[in-house]
């Protein structure tokens, strides 16, 4: 039997074929997707915050664009996926309220996009697809037997990237 | 050194903050009974300062639909606060508030019901806030609304967010109103940490 893995904000878990892993509710925040196709063992990460370098003494790996992928990409390879091959699909960073004000908060959704694909391109790993920015919440599963990343929002439908 | 730690909160802080959340909700509530010209009771709110993953669990899981309106706080202190509340409960709301029957209980709101329930949540932020403004002696002024009906853990990113940037836990009022019908309201105060300190010199601590 297959299992579907839960992951929280600020969190990340690895899964394995046939299992698949899902996050629910992404706002702002980004889920990152990344498996090896051939052993096919991948993992997801729900990421909060673009940069862990602007906050002093955090030590919350996952919560953080930089630190989250490169602690998902270990993981992956320690599990037998092989650095060379790994991709990703990435998909969140919406912004839910239209509100622009001096908060620079506001702008968290778009720049926590462009750190996952910062961070992802110094690791070389492609970002084979996304689904990204925009004003909805979506819930995201990830199957890494075949690289599917379906994605849920409401009134929306439901579409695999 | 900011007195507050989001991570470690000390007893004494929590509690405080707890019995601002205790008397801001009361006032909300009392502009809600205003607002709808009936009598609305409140329980004891329930304060809790939760992990990020267990904030959504809290409010019936990350996927259920929920109404947030959102306001930036800025004035002596600076920060934001969010009320939340469950579609169906925003929707008994609003036709309750335009005297109009709730034809479509699970259906989409129009512009009219977004702005009324817009003007539901100023209301109802708006007395929280005055209320801790006049047991703080600060003055806060909160921004024009803005809305968002998605999921639960889609618009708690926002506030989360916000909180992240402060520590791994946020602080979350859950408010449970009841006219006729029961309605379960959240109340998210995102002050920043020179605020909380702010807040607690102000009331003398």
């Amino acid at each position: 039997m297959s299992e579907m893995i839960k992951v929280g904000m600020a969190d990340l878990k690895l899964c394995k074929a046939p299992d698949a892993i899902t996050t629910l509710g992404l706002g702002s925040c980004v889920g990152i997707a990344i498996r090896d196709p051939i052993t096919k063992v991948g993992g997801l990460a729900h990421i909060m915050l673009p940069d862990s370098t602007q906050f002093s003494g955090n030590v919350n790996i996952p919560k953080y664009a930089d630190t989250g992928a490169k602690e998902l990409v270990k993981q992956i390879v320690a599990a037998g996926g092989n650095r060379t091959r790994l991709v990703a699909k990435i998909a969140g960073g919406a912004q839910m309220f239209a509100f622009q004000s001096k908060n620079e908060m506001t702008a968290v959704g778009q720049r926590n996009v462009e750190a996952v694909k910062k961070v992802l391109a110094e690791l070389k790993i492609p970002i084979l697809a996304s689904d990204t920015g925009l004003n909805f919440g979506r819930t995201v599963e990830f199957y890494p037997e075949t690289g599917d990343y379906i994605i849920k929002a409401v009134g929306k439908g439901v579409k695999t990237i | 050194m900011a007195k507050v730690d989001l991570n470690n909160m000390e007893g004494v802080y929590f509690d405080v903050l707890r019995e601002i959340g205790n008397i801001g909700a009361g006032n909300a509530t009392t502009a809600l009974a205003q607002m709808l010209g009936t009598k609305v009771d409140m329980h004891v709110p329930k304060v809790d300062l939760l992990e990020f993953s267990e904030v959504g669990e809290a409010m019936g899981g990350e996927e259920q639909i929920m109404a947030g309106i959102y306001l930036v706080v800025e004035g002596d202190i600076s920060g934001s606060i969010m009320f939340l509340l469950e579609k169906s409960s925003a929707k008994s709301l609003v036709a309750k508030l335009m005297g109009t029957p709730n034809e479509d209980p699970d259906g989409e709101f129009d512009e009219m019901q977004l702005s009324a329930l817009k003007e539901i949540g100023n209301i109802i932020t708006g007395s929280y806030l005055s209320s801790l403004s006049t047991l703080t002696n600060l003055n806060i002024y909160p921004s024009p609304p803005d809305i968002s009906i998605d999921m639960c853990g889609a618009i708690l990113s926002v506030p989360a967010i916000e909180f992240g940037t402060l520590g791994d836990k946020m602080l979350l009022i859950a408010t449970e109103f009841t006219d006729d019908v029961k309605l379960e309201g959240y109340f998210i105060l995102v002050p920043d940490l020179e605020s909380y300190d702010k807040i607690l010199s102000s009331l003398g601590m």
